[in-house]
């Protein structure tokens, strides 16, 4: 017994020499790749389902912190025609008919577990990832709008014009349709969306990302916690941003 | 007997129409590219009226399209002799509007460009993509069934292939109206009645596009159509558009039904403003009653002229109960908290506003044109001309 | 009554007509592949050697450019030396800080002579994204011989090996 305990020892250790040299060998590289829960080269897996839990409450009226960081992460911004302006996240106030109680969050892509918009989508250019993030594939989007025309929540723009600011991480462009992508390129390094982070950084705590799928996650455990919603839950999408506070 | 279709006296005068029409599909490819170059910011559409005048326009015409076949079915199908014999022309109709209707709806996409991938890429849970393949298989099927009865060799097999046609044109409007009944989470959508209504719509649409068609036709070639002929085409007229009306009657009181759609059929039926006025005004009231009233009219109904100005009036009609159904449908806000009152700077909870642009209207009409023109050229080279010498009109 | 026979041959040249006017549309597509690549065309601002062998990239680019594309829009593989993004990091022109704003620029070079379109850059960028520190996309010397050298590939696998347990790690933890 001792005996395995030490073998595996020894190779623990061997290992981690190893895991050295190549940090001396290629800093940069290894310095990112160290920051990824999911290794470079490794497909996004059905074991995680991204989500968001909003705390309306803590969301103030007029605070546009989380729409601005989007769009500046994202590069969409105001070409000065509102209607036709993409909005990939917008701050919604509410008011109860019947309390004349307000609330006021932010409105986004759901990305809902049955998602409507890829259902009808003739090319399948929308999809959803397996991590349950819902993307637009531009490659092979004809921007024929059906997935705007689904979409119970209005999270998706047609882009109307042509852009040439775009991020390097961030493709768009005219004649496709696009949505929030959850920060998918910031995911993906295990970042947090744009918006989290400003909301955070703001100190509100309004927005919180997680795994749904990890019963040990901060999201996880609030939503078995607290009263939290989903949006037009009669429809049963299964959304992955969840509310609280309405 | 093409001799007979368009005498060569009047070949001038039919280059010149040609040439008409010609301009005007010219005027939509331009209108298209036009909107390509610039994006879609250079129309009336937006991010809340996502669906524009082009569809209004390419909706008609492929349910046209296919309605304008029961013609040539009754026929085939049901062996009646003088819809038999205009079977040739409601079957070139039906691919000449289809053609023009996807045209429209090709070069509205925002990657027009990327057609190929739009054939070739395809998820087939999309009620979309079913249509795609529900068009392609129509343009088959019909183009046989022509072929069955234009080609005296072949006509044994036109009833059957005729019957194949008729099945087929039921599924590709049924696939029609799917695409609206498939929008669960839209006031105006969602309902599996639209898919009954979208088949009358598609009769009463198809005929009367026929019946105009025809006239010019028996016009151009110095004829005159027989009256009890024309007669019972009236009668099948009137019969469709009064289900037209019945279905339109049951849509909105089914919606009324449930609470959470009255206010939206608040808003179409009583302060929609543009909206309300093309229903009660432009459905109803001129696309919908004064076709009746002429068409029963003991004298009016009578009279060729006064029938081709009832068949109008229906198409008038029908593009004002597209426009309500689609544009009307999207300017009523989604509501995504049912119990709450919205506002936000992305319009929400507020009614969306529209204005069809001239680029749009001119694509519209192109695609009107193309089908004009496929049919031109192709009456001028075969002979549709309705040819009711082989039978007796019986009463 | 045009003859049977007649009618026949003008239903063959329709059909004629209407393939012939698809194989057109279809036609400039194929063709891209038979443009011999030219190699007058070089620009590198950074980097000693291409992620693959120079005549095969010249050739190749598209295919590996699409298939890199595929797994990082479907499956979120990023950082791969075949991006888009690691391609402009090297080649992009220090002049105009772009691969295709001029004729001058790496990809409308040949892209311009070959007259093939090139719609990448209509959502991407064609510039490279400002350097962060300590972050270097650009191929490191053990990816670049690939391996040749026994050392250093050795130590890539056991880099590899160091981010799965790291990734293990951070498993249970979830996502702050
Ligand atoms: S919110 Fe809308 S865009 Fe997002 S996944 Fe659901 S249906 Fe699709
Ligand atoms: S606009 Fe693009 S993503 Fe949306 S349904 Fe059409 S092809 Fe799919």
């Amino acid at each position: 017994m001792s005996n395995d305990v030490d073998n595996s020892r020894r190779k623990f250790i061997a290992a981690g020499v190893a895991g050295t040299a190549g940090l001396v060998l290629a800093p940069g590289v290894t310095l990112l790749d160290m920051a990824n829960a999911r290794p470079a080269g490794e497909a996004a897996s059905s074991t995680k389902r991204w989500g968001m839990l909003i705390d309306s409450t803590k969301c103030a009226t007029g605070c546009n912190d989380c729409v601005t960081a989007c769009g500046k992460e994202n590069g969409v911004a105001s070409t000065g025609h509102p209607e036709t302006d993409p909005q990939w996240i917008r701050k919604i106030e509410l008011k109860e008919v019947k309390s004349g109680k307000s609330h006021s969050l932010p409105m986004m892509c759901q990305h809902c577990a049955e998602p409507p918009c890829v259902d009808v989508c003739p090319t399948g250019a929308s999809f959803k990832r397996a991590d349950g993030i819902v993307l637009v594939d531009r490659h092979i989007c004809i921007g024929c709008r059906y997935c705007m025309m689904a979409c119970p929540y209005k999270a998706r723009s047609f882009v109307h014009e042509e852009h040439d600011d775009q991020n390097p991480d961030v493709p768009r462009g005219k004649g496709c349709v696009e949505s929030c992508t959850l920060c998918v390129h910031r995911v993906d390094k295990d970042m947090e969306p744009a918006c989290v982070e400003a909301c955070s950084a703001g100190n509100h705590g309004a927005m919180l990302f997680g795994d749904l799928n990890d019963a040990n996650s901060e999201i996880s455990k609030r939503i078995a916690t607290y009263a939290t919603t989903q949006v037009r839950a009669d429809l049963a999408l299964n959304t992955g941003v969840r509310y609280q506070g309405i | 007997m093409s001799n007979d279709v368009f005498r060569k006296s009047k070949d001038g005068a039919f280059y010149f129409v040609l040439g008409v029409i010609g301009l005007v599909v010219l005027a939509g490819l331009g209108a298209a590219f036009y909107m390509e170059h610039y994006g879609h910011v250079v129309t009336g559409m937006t991010n809340q009226i996502v669906w524009g005048l082009p569809h209004v326009f390419a909706i008609f015409l492929i349910v046209a399209a296919s309605g304008v076949l029961n013609v040539a079915s009754i026929g085939s199908v049901f062996g009646k002799p003088v819809y038999k014999a205009r079977g040739p022309l409601a079957g070139l109709l039906a691919i000449a509007m289809l053609a023009g209707g996807l045209m429209v709806l090709m070069l509205d996409l925002g990657r027009s460009d990327r057609l190929i991938i739009a054939m070739t890429y395809l998820n087939l849970k999309s009620v979309f993509a079913l249509n795609v393949f529900l068009y392609t298989v129509f343009f088959t099927v019909v183009a046989l069934y022509l072929w069955t009865m234009l080609d005296r060799k072949m006509h044994a097999y036109s009833k059957y292939v005729g019957f194949a046609a008729f099945i087929w044109r039921l599924a590709l409007t049924t696939g029609t109206g799917a695409i609206f009944g498939f929008l669960v989470a839209r006031q105006a959508y969602g309902t599996a009645l639209l898919a009954p209504m979208f088949i009358i719509m598609s009769f009463s649409f198809g005929l009367a596009v026929f019946m105009i068609v025809q006239a010019v036709m028996y016009s151009w070639n110095d004829r005159v159509l027989d009256e009890v002929i024309l007669h019972r085409l009236k009668n099948l007229l009137a019969t469709f558009v009064a289900a037209v009306l019945y279905f339109t009657v049951v849509y909105h009181m089914t919606n009324l039904y449930f609470a959470k759609q009255t206010a939206f059929e608040h808003f179409i039926l009583i302060d929609g403003g543009v909206y309300t006025n093309l229903f009660w005004f432009g459905q109803i009231l001129l696309g919908t009653l004064a076709p009746l009233a002429i068409l029963f009219h003991p004298g009016l109904s009578k009279r060729n002229g006064w029938i081709v100005t009832a068949s109008m009036l229906v198409i008038l009609g029908a593009f004002a109960q597209l426009y309500v159904l689609l544009i009307g449908g999207q300017a009523f806000p989604l509501s995504i908290f049912p119990s709450m009152v919205e506002s936000s700077s992305f319009f929400d909870g507020q009614i969306h506003t529209y204005s069809p642009s001239l680029p749009e209207f001119l694509l519209g009409m192109g695609g009107i044109a193309a089908a004009a023109l496929i049919t031109a050229i192709a009456a001028k080279v075969l002979n549709f001309m309705p040819d009711d010498k082989h039978h007796t009109v019986s009463h | 009554m045009i003859n049977p026979a007649k009618r026949r041959s003008v239903l063959g040249w329709l059909a004629a007509a209407l393939s012939a006017l698809l194989l057109a549309g279809v036609m400039p597509a194929t063709a891209d592949d038979e443009h011999g690549a030219h190699s007058g065309h070089k620009l590198i601002a950074k980097g000693d050697k291409c992620v693959r062998d120079e005549d095969y990239m010249r050739r190749n680019h598209m295919k590996i450019l699409m298939h890199q594309r595929d797994e990082t829009m479907r499956k979120g593989i990023r950082g791969s030396q075949d991006s888009l993004k690691n391609c402009i990091e090297c080649h992009v022109n220090p002049k105009t800080n772009s691969v295709a704003s001029s004729k001058e620029d790496f990809c409308m070079g040949c892209h311009s002579y070959a007259a093939v379109k090139l719609d990448c850059f209509e959502c991407h960028s064609s510039k490279p994204k400002a350097p962060a520190v300590g972050m270097n996309p650009i191929v490191t010397p053990e990816q670049k011989s690939e391996g040749n050298d026994k050392q250093s590939s050795l130590s890539g696998k056991m880099r590899w090996q160091m981010q799965a347990k790291q990734a293990s790690l951070n498993m249970g933890e979830g996502v702050k």
